[in-house]
């Protein structure tokens, strides 16, 4: 391995295919479908099929990031899965994984888990290992296929997707610095047995969302010595399309730095995959120079802030699978029975 | 509760399940999907090693399960469908996405799914389907 420099060597991502509209949610609820779309700026949601999960949308996506890599599966050395909904409470998602892709058994692997921002735990995991001399390469996924409970507010933006990323030398992107910001704070849970999460409601924002997204980015920044005006891109967890637009205002960035990761508008929130999700619509697009800010931020409670630089490699790579706005074009509209079918929220079949 | 049944089998079968690897013969070329330890053709003569399939091809005729067997209720209606691989052989496999999508002509690609369940408490079995290849970069296994 020659080089000094760390950071993100492929990504991939995935989205299933099928999309169901907030006003068809709504219709059946019997709720007002303008004033949810723009209480939660979000439009419509993927759902994955019946014969999808968080092990198939992760193999989906991690076989973008080797392609955009260009390297052997057996040489990445390390496998974290971050996900609140790994099929198995006690069987990692992470060996079904590993082996569907050829990358084990010389590889250490583990499942993570940190409500939203487990995806992005493991990129931190998988940096260290890197610069430690642990692994050449080590791939960090972030995947959900997340579950509201019918009538709850969270059904509206409750999604599906993953993103694979994995760390080397020789980057794409370079991590220039990273942050963390956690606190015991309750927002939102899912206990054992449980079908679907609790939440606090009106808590989630201000004391949870809010204070920890800003604390890892404010953080972060004074680390680097940097302001909102050295980065082109700016990127945050989506749990709706409004948190992300007030906490990059709070945060000092534009809205113009923003909208080109705003993917939660048409697919709505993948939990684990969502910051990352943004991260990949921007290196779709992003030139060599172009620095990026990131934030995820997971209920529980914390934050990961990243700085990216993107360098020269990203031209020809990028162009090795499909992008982020590729998945999200190509859909198709359900309805609300035949969703309610390929979720399996019909009990007793 | 104990599910013996079915764990062993898929776990012997799993390289072949999950990554679309068959055999070939090395003494006559013919290739093998699932694969097989001995060629049919050369039998004791041929010597045989695993083989990667791209796992590509094309529908060569496809039906849809409407009554579907235990275990793959909840997926009906669903595609099945003869496909004959770019390496060669045909196999059978399901097809995803919208039925009304399957015809006989159009190239496949494979795609990492859950096969079928051992009931609420059982393993989810995992491994290859197709769905249509509308020729987009990277998807291949
Ligand atoms: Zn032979």
């Amino acid at each position: 391995m020659s080089g000094e420099e760390i950071g993100i060597v492929g990504y991939g991502c995935y989205v299933p295919r099928f999309r169901i509209k907030v006003e068809e949610i709504a219709r059946v609820w019997g709720e007002d479908a303008d004033s949810v779309k723009s209480g939660l700026a979000v439009e419509e949601k993927s759902v994955p099929d019946m014969d999808e999960d968080t092990i198939t949308i992760s193999v989906a996506a991690a076989k973008n990031a080797i392609l955009r890599a260009g390297i052997s599966p057996s040489s990445i050395g390390a496998l974290y899965i971050g996900s609140e909904s790994h099929p198995y409470v006690v069987k990692p998602s992470g060996t079904v994984v590993s082996d569907a892709l050829g990358m084990g058994p010389d590889i250490m692997v583990a499942d993570f888990e940190f409500a939203c921002k487990a995806g992005t735990a493991g990129v931190q995991c998988c940096y260290s290992h890197v610069k430690a001399g642990l692994a050449d390469y080590a791939m960090a996924i972030g995947a959900d296929t997340a579950q509201g409970r019918p009538g709850d507010a969270l059904e509206y933006t409750a999604a599906a997707g993953g993103v694979a990323l994995i760390m080397g030398r020789d980057p794409l992107a370079v991590l220039e610095g990273t942050y963390s910001y956690t606190t015991d704070t309750s927002d939102f849970w899912r206990r054992e047995g449980q079908d679907y999460p609790s939440h606090g409601a009106r808590f989630t924002g201000k004391p949870a969302y809010f204070k920890h997204v800003i604390s890892a980015g404010k953080g972060l920044l004074a680390r680097l010595n940097a302001k909102p005006t050295d980065f082109q891109y700016c990127v945050l967890h989506m749990p709706n399309g409004k948190f992300p637009a007030t906490a990059a205002q709070q945060l000092g960035f534009t809205m113009q730095q923003l909208e080109p990761s705003l993917v939660v508008r048409k697919m709505g929130n993948c939990y684990s995959g969502s910051s990352m999700m943004g991260l990949c619509a921007v290196l779709d697009v992003a030139k060599p120079g172009d620095r990026i800010f990131m934030v995820s931020y997971g209920s529980g409670a914390g934050s990961d802030a990243f700085a990216w630089r993107v360098t020269d490699k990203i031209a020809e790579r990028r162009e090795r699978a499909r992008k982020a706005a590729d998945y999200i074009s190509d859909m198709k509209y359900i309805d609300y029975a035949t969703y309610v079918r390929m979720r399996g929220k019909l009990k007793g079949d | 509760m104990p599910h013996t049944s079915s764990v062993p089998l898929f776990w012997r079968l799993k390289k072949s399940k999950y990554m679309m690897i068959g055999s070939k013969c090395q003494t006559c070329g013919s290739v093998f999907f699932p694969p097989r330890v001995i060629c049919a053709k050369c039998r004791s003569r041929g010597k045989v090693a695993d083989h990667q399939f791209t796992g590509r091809g094309v529908i060569e005729s496809f039906t849809i399960i409407r009554a579907a067997p235990e275990g793959f209720e909840n997926a009906a209606p669903y595609a099945v469908a003869l496909i004959r691989l770019d390496e060669g052989t045909s196999i059978s496999g399901q097809v995803v996405g919208s039925i009304e999508d399957v015809a006989a002509g159009k190239r496949v690609r494979p795609v990492f799914r859950r096969i079928t369940q051992d009931g609420d408490d059982g393993l989810i079995h995992y491994g290859i389907k197709w769905e249509i290849d509308d020729g987009s970069a990277g998807t291949e296994a």
